[in-house]
């Protein structure tokens, strides 16, 4: 684990820049996401928000760059997953955080597996923080879940669930949610916001990824406007509202901001 | 019947059950229809030898296909590693004493098959292709080189049978068995090592961090990636173990035959896949169940000897293979997907009359007032 520190940043990312090949996904990316702070990331499909979101949580590495978490520099040229859970940076996204035909169990552990000689799984102890989890952090309670089911037998506001009761439990300092609610009933959605409520009343800090505009200015201190590459707008909660901000959106949306521009 | 339906679960729950419920139903047709031949020891010794190579090959295949992966390379390997092994025997025997002999060619034909298995996995890791299509390309690659190497001959090593590594590995037990006749039956030693091996590897999937990052790859390599699991490094490894894997059933084949052949190894292919199906390990990967390979391959090995042996024409044999295979898939699919219960529901509802209350979806309509 890496020491904590009280740096007012959670996270820093400095003139990052991101080439898959040619195409320029990602440029000239300066965000700041404080300590306690929920950042919601908005923009048109294909923006870069995943990818930046892939960057910082160690997925892909940026072409160019500086990231800097609780205000130390990271190394990007170690810096992966693994490195990234040691930082205290967890994700949840929309369809990837768990392995479906596998067992609760091993969805809370994977890639970090409690061992004992030789790499073997302490099976024991893995069940028996898991069903912790389930019961104090996630509140699954009653309701015919255990440690053994399986992930497909989940709503997808119950996976999104477990899949934020592990970043909470993994003592998460930055928890980043990449679109958590696509396709999941209003019921549902209701559930994921109130996990991401838990995160700001534990004190720790988010970036919220949706397309729904009324979630994300439900729950976002900031709002952060990212359009093909470049973050164009940063704006807080308090001097928006839900309209102004819709507006806002629409404009980038359609290119009118382009062509009232020219 | 919520009785009935909690015991179906439970015992949907034992790994392997269904099918060694199979081989059991299996065993006690033949010992009704040729009980001449399945009522002795002899039978059951012979499948004992037979069916080691093909369970070994089918452990190694149950983490590959678990990992939503395939491997058509195996039965070049095993040729491939037979050769490896009887070139060394041969060569070093001539200055050394002959089980290092043998066991110098044991670690190189490991060794050669891990190599091959290592290849295929950069090409599939690194590259991106297919295991379908590289391993197809390796398993005439290598049997290629295999049949040039040895110049399309076979090779008796008849000098092996004294040797330590032969006893070790193909060996007998004599004494255990019951042995009226005079023909010394004893225990084949390769079926040990087998049972070992099933254990062992058991563990590896169900236990090890190994196997779990196998089970999540097979289940969605992109969930795998960003939960920290290296996919590129584990595809790697897993390739080169069924390598090794491939190359220990082929040095057993060759120990046991005492004669090394460049086709050794050829036709194993889909019946070391269909033992794989058989026990319960699907082909969408992320769920690889060792037991019933175990048992699938025991039931693979014993069909053809059985449905000999009962007098009818030899004939009939694939379509009883077929028969059986796609029983015993039908079930476990059932099974473990937790899908008895609606089938039971179906047969219940057609032997209905109409107008039992039973509605068209199989259901029983909500009480009034719900
Ligand atoms: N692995 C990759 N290889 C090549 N191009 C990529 C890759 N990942 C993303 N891109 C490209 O980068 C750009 C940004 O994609 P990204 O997924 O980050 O968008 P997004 O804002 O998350 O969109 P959405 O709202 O649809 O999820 C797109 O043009 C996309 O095609
Ligand atoms: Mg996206």
């Amino acid at each position: 684990m890496v020491e904590k520190s009280d740096h007012p940043y959670a996270l820093q990312m400095v003139n990052i820049e991101k080439y898959f090949g040619l195409v320029c996904a990602l440029k000239n990316i300066n965000l700041q996401v404080g300590r306690n702070e929920i950042v919601g990331l908005i923009g048109d499909n294909g923006a870069g928000k995943s990818t930046m979101v892939k960057i910082l949580t160690g997925v892909h590495q940026p072409t160019r760059g500086e990231l800097y978490v609780a205000g130390r520099k990271v190394d990007l040229k170690r810096y992966n997953v693994k490195t990234a859970h040691e930082y205290g940076i967890e994700t949840v996204y929309q369809d990837k955080s768990l392995g479906e035909k596998q067992v609760l169990w091993r969805n809370f552990f994977i890639g970090r597996q409690i061992t004992r000689r030789f790499g073997f799984i302490d099976v024991k102890k893995e069940k028996e923080i898991a069903n912790e989890i389930m019961l104090n952090t996630i509140g699954f309670r009653g309701k015919g879940i255990t440690v053994d089911s399986k992930v497909n037998k989940l709503s997808g506001g119950e996976r999104q669930g477990v899949a934020i009761g592990r970043a909470m439990h993994f003592e998460a300092e930055l928890i980043v949610l990449d679109e958590p609610t696509v396709a999941l009933s209003l019921k549902e959605v209701r559930k994921v916001l109130n996990f991401v409520h838990k995160i700001k009343e534990a004190g720790k800090a988010c970036i919220y990824i949706s397309h729904n505009l009324q979630d994300v200015y439900e729950i976002s201190d900031r709002f952060v406007v990212l359009d093909r590459g470049e973050i164009v707008a940063s704006i807080e909660k308090k001097d928006t509202s839900l309209q102004d901000l819709d507006d806002f959106l629409l404009t980038y949306a359609h290119g009118l901001k382009d062509k009232r521009e020219s | 019947m919520n009785r009935t339906r909690s015991i179906i679960k439970i015992l949907g729950k034992i790994e392997g059950l269904p099918v060694a419920t199979v081989l059991v139903v299996l065993i006690i047709a033949f010992m009704i229809t040729a009980p001449d031949v399945f009522l002795k020891w002899r039978i059951y010794m012979s499948f004992l030898q037979t069916v080691a190579p093909p369970l070994i090959l089918g452990l190694g295949l149950t983490f590959v296909i678990t990992a939503g992966e395939i491997d058509l390379s195996f039965p070049a390997t095993v040729a491939f590693a037979g050769y490896v092994f009887t070139w060394s025997f041969k060569n070093f025997g001539e200055s050394m004493d002959p089980s290092l002999a043998a066991a110098g060619g044991l670690v190189l034909a490991l060794l050669a098959g891990g190599m091959v298995g290592y290849i295929n996995g950069v090409i599939v890791a690194k590259l991106n292709v297919p295991s379908i299509m590289v391993t197809l390309a390796a398993q005439f690659f290598w049997y290629g080189v295999t049949v040039l190497l040895a110049g399309g001959l076979q090779a008796a090593l008849t000098t092996i049978e004294n040797n330590h590594i032969h006893s070790l590995f193909v060996g007998r037990i004599y004494g255990v068995i019951p042995d009226p006749a005079r023909g010394r039956i004893g225990i084949p030693v390769q079926a040990l090592w087998a049972l070992a091996l099933t254990v062992f590897l058991w563990f590896i999937l169900n236990r090890h961090k190994f196997g779990e990052a196998v089970m999540f790859i097979g289940d969605n390599p992109n969930v795998a990636r960003v939960m920290g699991i290296n996919v590129e490094a584990t595809r790697i490894q897993l390739f080169t173990l069924m390598g090794v894997i491939s190359a220990f059933a082929g040095v057993i084949l060759t120990l046991e035959m005492r004669v090394f052949y460049p086709t050794q190894g050829q036709g194993m292919l889909l019946p070391v896949m269909a033992a794989v199906f058989i026990g319960g390990t699907s082909i969408a990967g992320g769920v690889g169940i060792i037991v019933g390979t175990f048992f699938g391959s025991y039931i693979i090995g014993s069909l053809e000897a059985g449905v000999v042996a009962t007098g009818i024409s030899g004939f009939w044999v694939q379509l009883v293979q077929g028969l059986v295979m796609g029983g015993s898939i039908i079930l476990n699919t059932l099974l473990i997907e937790g899908r008895l219960n609606v089938l039971g529901q179906r047969f219940r509802q057609w032997g209905m009359p109409v107008g039992t209350g039973y509605t068209p979806e199989g259901q029983i309509p909500p009480q009034s007032g719900d």
